[in-house]
């Protein structure tokens, strides 16, 4: 293949990339920003939501579609109840310190690749995809499912963004985020808010996984590289902004893509996460967030 | 006041003469557990110094204790370096590294710090693989035994032999421990708690509060790259598995349990948490046999556990009902 092509194939693949992570580090930034709770634990809600979808696909028989449609709403809503229950017995009550609920997120994420280990095992097991249509170009087939990745990852997005926006729960999510002291005496039930947002951030993980995991494979380890690439979306992107961390995952799912193909994935991740520490050190606020209250 | 020191060093010279008479009746097995707890527990003293005294949770020790892994054992086998040598290189690797470090996280506060911290160290073990030619990457390298060893003149310490090392590691440890102690009674340590508790106090009192974190970053680094030179010079094996995460959380652990802030916290700590681990693995073959429990599950439990129900560890929580002079 001729540069261009390899270069056509780079960003596609960067694109599937970056779907995955937009979804899964809006889950983080959501928790972090209305919760002010860094979950380290976040890559393993995605992991948990790849293998519940193995289970669930297998567990249906018939048309690959059937059980892959089953799995993208029963996987997101059993990690989702997973988090609550975290929520509730860890996280409230060590009353969301910032320093204490990473360390308990350290053994939740623990705890729950120990769960996936003993009920799953240690294989890595592939999930069909809901269908197999090669889109043809002049130089190469393109799988359509990886296309559908991304448009199915534009339109969640979207929806977030719109609930966040446009409704009542996303405004006692914006109040709470802003302010949630004042917020709770304007009568919003920010424990429920709390409770909510660590579910919804968790099933969004969850949905980014069983997307991605038919052209991949789950496995009980799969959440630690996801974890740290949404960490520097998240931090790229501004803690806590939206907009700023779609960005962040079209910038770093696209870069990642091309430098893996041209360079050592080893060098592009050194690269990459130095890159982050830095503006971390030296812009708190990310890239594209503004200034930290 | 006088009768509290007093006490205070009376109980470590204790410690440090049990754990000497320890290597005259402890069966083979215990013994050479014992030799590897008390280099790690130097690890989780050098955690602790920052963790515990200055509060600053770092996520990314694993990267000093692979620099005295990786600063030591790498001379060793591509250079064929002694062992004084190789340790002091691995030093060395440690305190610059943790310099370096220092400066840059050390602009960043509570979660931000946590973060930095990580990432660096997650550099650091992507490095290993990077250049896998040198490091063997999760292979890793094994030290002849002839290399381990000390000459002093005619006579010669062979480390491999498990007396030599386990005085070697009790040596090691013994002088970690008192330096820590005499760190925390100095002006220095009560400034280190000072930030602590309230750090732009501590600013407002005229302290240069950045340069006694600074140094207190590059303390702790020097010691955990100590232990990690210790590691590799007595049981002669470097792996990337050190310079992993896990690593980093291990030491946080220990400190938790025993009780952060204090002197013998780090020690009782990772002697538990050893047994905790080596034991429960065993019991639980037998009775949850196919479950596949590894230490992923006994750490996790074990530190919601500790953050939720017991946040001061076990000498912290003595000191608080009974012991108030524990250092």
């Amino acid at each position: 293949m001729a540069f261009g092509p390899h270069l056509l194939l780079a960003t596609l693949e960067g694109l599937v990339t970056s779907a995955v992570l937009a979804l899964m580090a809006l889950g983080l930034s959501l928790v972090f920003g209305v919760m002010r709770v860094v979950n380290v634990a976040h890559g393993e809600f995605y992991m948990l939501g790849a293998v519940l979808a193995w289970a669930v696909a297998s567990a249906f028989g018939g048309h690959p579609a059937i059980g892959f449609l089953a799995a993208l709403v029963i996987a997101p809503l059993v990690v989702g109840a997973v988090a609550l229950v975290a929520d509730r017995l860890v996280l409230k009550r060590l009353d969301y310190n910032p320093e204490a609920t990473i360390v308990a997120t350290i053994g939740l994420l623990y705890i729950i690749q120990q769960a996936a280990l003993t009920f799953y095992g240690a294989d890595a097991r592939p999930v069909q995809a809901p269908f197999n249509y090669r889109i043809s170009l002049p130089w190469f087939g393109y799988s359509g499912y990886k296309l559908a990745v991304i448009g199915a990852s534009v339109a969640l997005l979207l929806t977030t963004w719109l609930v966040l926006s446009r409704t009542r729960v996303g405004l006692m999510m914006r109040a709470t985020q802003y302010d949630s002291e004042t917020a709770q005496a304007f009568g919003i039930p920010v424990g429920r808010v709390y409770a909510g947002v660590f579910a919804v951030g968790a099933m969004l993980a969850a949905i980014a996984a069983v997307l991605i995991v038919p052209t991949s494979q789950a496995h009980y380890l799969m959440g630690r590289d996801p974890l740290l690439l949404s960490f520097i979306v998240v931090i790229i992107g501004g803690l806590g902004s939206l907009r700023g961390t779609v960005v962040a995952a079209l910038l770093i799912g696209v870069s990642d893509g091309i430098i893996s193909m041209f360079f050592s994935p080893t060098l592009a991740k050194i690269i990459a996460t130095l890159v982050v520490a830095m503006v971390l050190v030296f812009r708190p606020q990310g890239l594209f967030g503004t200034s930290a209250r | 006041m006088k009768g509290d020191a007093c006490k205070a060093i009376a109980l470590h010279v204790i410690v440090i003469a049990a754990l000497f008479a320890l290597n005259f009746v402890l069966p083979p097995y215990h013994h050479g557990v014992l030799a590897r707890v008390m280099v790690l527990a130097v690890f989780a003293m050098g955690y602790n110094l920052l963790f515990g005294y200055a509060g600053l949770l770092s996520l990314g020790h694993a990267m000093f204790f692979a620099a005295g892994l990786y600063g030591a054992g790498l001379p060793m086998v591509h250079f064929g370096w002694g062992v004084p040598g190789a340790f002091a290189a691995g030093l060395l690797a440690g305190v610059l590294l943790s310099a370096v470090i220092g400066l840059l996280a050390l602009r960043t506060k509570g979660v931000a710090f946590m973060i930095v911290t990580m990432m660096f160290a997650q550099v650091g073990y992507l490095l290993v693989y990077y250049f896998g030619s040198w490091t063997r990457g999760d292979e890793g390298l094994v030290i002849q035994q002839q290399a381990r060893a000390i000459q002093f003149g005619a006579t010669r310490l062979d480390l491999t032999n498990p007396v030599t090392r386990y005085m070697a590691a009790l040596a090691l440890f013994a002088i970690v421990l008192i330096a820590t102690l005499i760190m925390v009674r100095s002006s220095f340590g009560r400034v280190l708690v000072a930030i602590r508790e309230n750090e732009e106090r501590t600013r407002m009192l005229g302290y240069d509060t950045f340069a006694n974190k600074l140094a207190a970053m590059v303390a702790s680094g020097a010691i955990c790259a100590a232990a990690g030179a210790a590691y590799v010079i007595l049981f002669g094996y470097v792996g990337s598995t050190f310079a992993s995460i896990q690593y980093s959380i291990l030491p946080l652990l220990w400190v938790l349990l025993g009780g952060a802030a204090t002197t013998l916290g780090p020690l009782v700590g990772t002697v538990l948490m050893f047994y905790l681990i080596d034991g429960s693995g065993d019991l639980l073959k037998i009775y949850a046999p196919g479950w596949n429990i590894s230490y992923l599950g006994i750490v996790g439990v074990a530190l919601i556990l500790l953050v939720l129900f017991f946040p001061k560890g076990i000498l912290g929580t003595i000191r608080d009902r009974w012991a108030r002079w524990l250092p």
